[in-house]
């Protein structure tokens, strides 16, 4: 009964986001979308620094715009009852913010950045940014592909239990 | 007409909700199962709207799937859905006629629906499920006229259905785990269940289905209040938040500090509970009340000033001979209606006080070693978790996640200084000999301050047996200590920087070095008690015997005065008092812990809080820099907090025996030392300039706590065994040793044989330890500290015969044989000759 209730309360902030837009009624199946900057003021993704790419990486047409399917996707991938193999996969699709499928070292200085709201000097961010390549790459070839970033994400112990999850 | 169909819709959804379970429940409405598939097949056509209608309502519920296929996971999957199944066939529900038909359509429905979606999208991911879909497809509508093209299934497509149900089932649990969008995942999820849900009744199980879905249906409440009830426990942690703030803008190593005394908070409270529960308020409920006997009143002569509040400040007066000291507790053997024993209760609570503390600490060093040897193998991928598990995606509150992104920050400046600490390669040879010539020169100074200690000390005695001591040298042994505490930390500090040590580890050398520093504290504190003490036992003979002429004498006055049969009772008050040499040793103890807890919140408020308004307030007009030169802020001292917290709690520990009150004034000293430390912390202090990593475990503080245990329980197991208690209060006056009580209970509450046996018992052991010079570790183990490992293995099994466990066996074995060789001069010799006497 709770389950079907979170799914309607989902549908619920969907509509609120834009009442003029949003249907109620889904019975005709509507193609409806509401634009990134109406889904990064919601208070859950507000004061996460990767929200923009968050929102990305679930819109269909990669540009942030989400239809409820999109939209319930997010909220499934990032709720607790969400298998850590698939957080992995989604995960591994925010933090490359250039979508060449690989992790690269651009990629890793805009993590950093947004992570500490660039506090950290140059010297310092090349140097997390090596010692990262350096910990998980295992193909050698200098960027994290989904293998590598899985192998490490894996034996995280704080992956699953606070860092990429949303209660609603 | 829109309501009705939201309500139907809804309803749909419900059930939907429900995951597989419908499936298993639409199951029941079918006449046979065999005709299931031809109504599937006949109804198709007509149906066809009102399942379109539905089936994007069905997209919602997508998470209720998810959830069920989750939960699933967790069983052995196959089982679970076949039983599940089994079990739902046998209800039956009217709205679920109509969902049956709308699902079976909308399998079909969406099947296509979903491929014309497909091509749309242009994945080939997709494209190949859709083949791996559609080869389904075939294969069940095959199956499916072939099953029920005939009235009974042999057995090679019973095994290739049973085949074909398993890999649906298969998918259906891992459906979470794709990565597939919505609309697909849901289409493969309609057509593999509705095949699921079909065939496996035409295999032909269906036995407790009801049971099995009530069974699952608890599962699932259980698993929810286990979770419900650990996020409660996580919640019920006193001082979370404001821990975690301290620990966001001043980094691990401070908020360590703080997480230790939260931890020693929750030790004090257990010992509080015990002494209070079983010693405290028993007396004051069943014993004599206050003024009914000798040692329960203020004498005749303290009695004007007994209330004055200078008095009472150095506990005197009324609190002097209140439930909080020694000397108020009554010797009766049983007190009240319940027979409750109270002399042996206090013996009792008095070494398990010891016990447990011992029992705790031991079981907190063993988490922490497991813990640390866990973690040292995950050094591989620092960097890369920092980067990218750090964030807590269920911060909301800005507030919230500037402390997050500062403890991010301050996090990987850490990290980079570990880093940067291994890399740095210098010239080996010079290093040690810095280092060598560092501990040369603290070791001078420690002894060199040892020695000053001792000679003020001698000094303080032959002063004290002169005349005319001015005000210099009545204090001299303390001005001394306070000098010395004050300057040796910061020299020491400075000579340490020749060392050039990771951080980390020149705290733990600084520890360790005014922890020597204050020993030379504790060697005065307790010589000038233990003296105190020998007076008073000198004393009390003298009282004795004065005593005893007095009431000999008021007895002979009061039977010549009245012609009654008994004499008056002489009033309480006028008895002459023995000089009670426990009270006054516990009065000691809490005057030190008082003064104590003054110094150092004197020293925070005026070291680093006006330290901090002055710099702020005066930094306007002044003519350099305040904030960058000197003074600056105070940067929070974890070595002398955590020693003053250690020591603190060593006195308590030496002190509680005969204060019992003394542990609850130390509860309500830890509390308010949490909150008014966070403030003074998060108010007027700076985080360090190197920010670094507290070491994964606590293990350093509790090994020096161990120390402080072991150096308490000496002169107190000291005085228990060896000094004769009062002979007017207390509750083992009358006795000539403390432990006597033990025998005593022995031999008048247990039946006979019992006592013969432990005397039996007593000098067997001395006998057998007292030939063992040397302990190795396999009996160590086996016979004392035994009990001590295998508790702390019982906890965590992971621990091997380890290097600490050998050096703590080893010392707890050394201990007990002190304790034994001492009682076996008292104790076995007077059983043995008391069982000899008396046969």
């Amino acid at each position: 009964m709770t389950v079907f209730l979170l799914v309607y309360r989902l549908h619920g902030r969907y509509h609120e986001m834009a009442p003029n837009v949003v249907p109620m009624d889904y019975t005709k199946d509507p193609d409806v979308k509401l634009p990134m900057q109406l889904i990064i003021n919601m208070p859950e993704l507000k004061e996460n620094p990767f929200k923009e790419r968050i929102v990305e990486s679930f819109s269909e047409d990669g540009e942030g715009s989400l239809s409820f399917n999109d939209f319930v996707d997010m909220f499934s991938v990032l709720s607790e009852m969400a298998p850590r193999e698939l957080k992995a996969i989604y995960a591994f699709k925010i933090y490359d913010f250039n979508t060449d499928n690989f992790i690269c070292k651009a990629d890793l200085e805009k993590t950093l950045n947004k992570l500490t709201r660039e506090e950290l000097t140059a010297e310092e961010i090349t140097l997390v940014c090596e010692k990262v390549i350096e910990e998980a790459d295992m193909d050698g070839d200098g960027k994290l592909g989904f293998a590598d970033f899985e192998n490490m994400i894996s034996k995280a112990p704080d992956f699953l239990s606070f860092s990429f999850m949303f209660h609603i | 007409m829109c309501k009705s169909q939201q309500q139907v819709q809804l309803l749909f959804i419900l059930c939907l909700a429900a995951g597989i379970e419908i499936d298993g429940q639409v199951e029941s409405d079918t006449q046979s199962e065999e005709d299931e598939g031809k109504e599937k097949i006949s109804k198709k056509q007509p149906r066809r709207e009102t399942v379109r209608a539905g089936r994007l309502e069905r997209k919602k519920p997508q998470r209720d799937k998810e959830d069920e296929s989750k939960e699933e996971e967790n069983c052995p999957r196959q089982n679970r859905a076949s039983r599940r199944k089994k079990h739902q066939k046998k209800n039956g529900d009217g709205k679920n006629a109509e969902v049956k038909e709308r699902d079976k359509k909308a399998s079909t429905k969406d099947q296509k629906n979903s491929e014309n979606k497909e091509k749309k999208t242009n994945k080939k991911q997709k494209e190949g499920e859709n083949k791996q879909k559609k080869d389904r497809k075939n294969s069940t509508s095959s199956e499916s006229s072939n099953s029920f093209d005939e009235e009974s299934l042999s057995e090679e497509e019973l095994a290739m259905l049973m085949e074909q149900v398993e890999q649906r089932k298969k998918l259906i649990s891992t459906m979470r785990n794709k990565p597939w969008r919505m609309v697909k995942k849901l289409s493969v999820l309609r057509e593999a269940q509705a095949f699921v849900e079909k065939f496996e009744g035409a295999l032909g199980k269906g036995k407790g289905k009801k049971l099995y879905a009530y069974k699952m249906m608890m599962a699932k409440k259980w698993v929810k209040f286990k979770r419900d009830f650990d996020n409660f426990k996580t919640q019920c942690i006193p001082w979370e938040m404001k821990i975690k703030e301290v620990e966001s803008h001043f980094g691990s190593s401070v908020a360590s500090y703080f997480i230790f005394l939260r931890w020693m908070y929750g030790v004090n409270l257990v010992l509080f509970g015990l002494i209070f529960g079983l010693v405290i308020i028993p007396e004051i409920l069943m014993g004599m009340p206050y003024g009914s006997m000798p040692r329960k009143t203020v004498p005749r002569a303290e009695q004007a000033t007994a209330m004055d509040f200078s008095v009472l400040w150095d506990f005197e007066g009324y609190i002097k001979y209140s439930a909080l000291f020694y000397g108020y507790y009554n010797n009766q053997r049983t007190i009240g209606w319940l027979k409750y024993r109270l002399p042996m209760a206090y013996f009792m609570v008095g070494i398990s006080v010891f016990g447990y503390s011992l029992m705790v600490v031991i079981r907190s060093m063993a988490r922490n070693a497991n813990q640390s040897t866990a973690d040292g193998d995950d050094d591989n991928f620092i960097f890369s978790w920092k980067m990218f598990t750090s964030w807590d995606y269920l911060i909301g509150n800005p507030e919230t996640a500037d402390n997050k992104f500062a403890s991010i920050t301050t996090g990987f400046k850490e990290s980079i200084v570990d880093e940067q600490e291994s890399n740095k390669d210098e010239n080996i040879h010079l290093r040690r000999f810095l280092r060598v010539l560092a501990n040369v020169l603290i070791i001078c100074c420690l002894c060199g301050s040892g020695y000053l200690i001792y000679f003020v000390v001698k000094r303080s005695q032959t002063f004290s047996k002169m005349q005319n001591v001015g005000w210099y040298e009545r204090n001299e042994v303390e001005i001394v200590m306070s000098l010395l505490g004050m300057f040796c930390p910061p020299l020491f500090e400075t000579i340490a920087a020749l060392e050039n040590y990771h951080p980390r580890i020149g705290l733990k050398w600084q520890l360790g070095r005014i922890f020597a520093l204050f020993l030379g504290n504790l060697y005065t504190f307790l010589l000038a008690l233990m003296d105190d003490v020998n007076e008073k036992l000198a004393e009390e003979d003298v009282v004795k015997n004065i005593t005893r002429w007095m009431l000999l004498g008021h007895h002979n006055s009061s039977m010549g005065n009245s012609s009654a049969d008994t004499p008056p009772p002489l009033d309480p008050a006028d008895v002459p008092r023995g000089p009670c040499w426990e009270t006054t040793v516990g009065i000691e103890f809490v005057r030190l812990t008082v003064s104590d807890i003054l110094v150092t919140y004197v020293t925070i408020l005026v070291g680093d809080f006006i330290r901090a308004c002055f710099v702020r307030f005066v930094n306007y007009c002044w003519c350099w820099d305040l904030e960058a030169g000197f003074p600056s802020y105070a940067e929070f001292d974890i070595s002398g907090n955590v020693l003053g917290l250690v020591f603190n709690q060593g006195m308590i520990w030496m002190g509680s025996f005969y204060a019992p009150g003394l542990v609850g004034i130390n509860v309500l000293r830890l509390l308010t030392s949490m909150y008014f430390q966070c403030w003074a912390v998060m108010s007027s202090n700076v985080p360090h300039e190197r920010v670094f990593k507290a070491s994964k475990s606590n293990n350093f503080y509790m090994g020096l706590l161990l120390l402080i245990l072991f150096l308490s329980l000496l002169p107190v197991a000291y005085t228990i065994m060896s000094l004769p208690p009062s002979f007017d209060c207390g509750p083992f006056s009358g006795k000539k040793r403390m432990y006597e009580v033990i025998q005593e209970t022995i031999e008048l509450d247990f039946p006979l044989f019992i006592a013969k046996i432990f005397i039996f018992l007593a000098i067997l052991h001395t006998s057998w330890l007292s030939h063992l010079s040397l302990v190795p570790c396999g009996e160590a183990i086996s016979v004392t500290a035994g009990g001590i490992y295998s508790t702390a293995k019982a906890w965590h099994s992971k621990i091997t015969c380890s290097k600490n466990m050998f050096f703590f066996s080893f010392f707890f074995q050394v201990i007990y044989l002190k304790f034994v060789s001492i009682a076996s001069d008292h104790f076995s010799f007077e059983a043995t000759s008391e069982t000899m006497l008396n046969p």
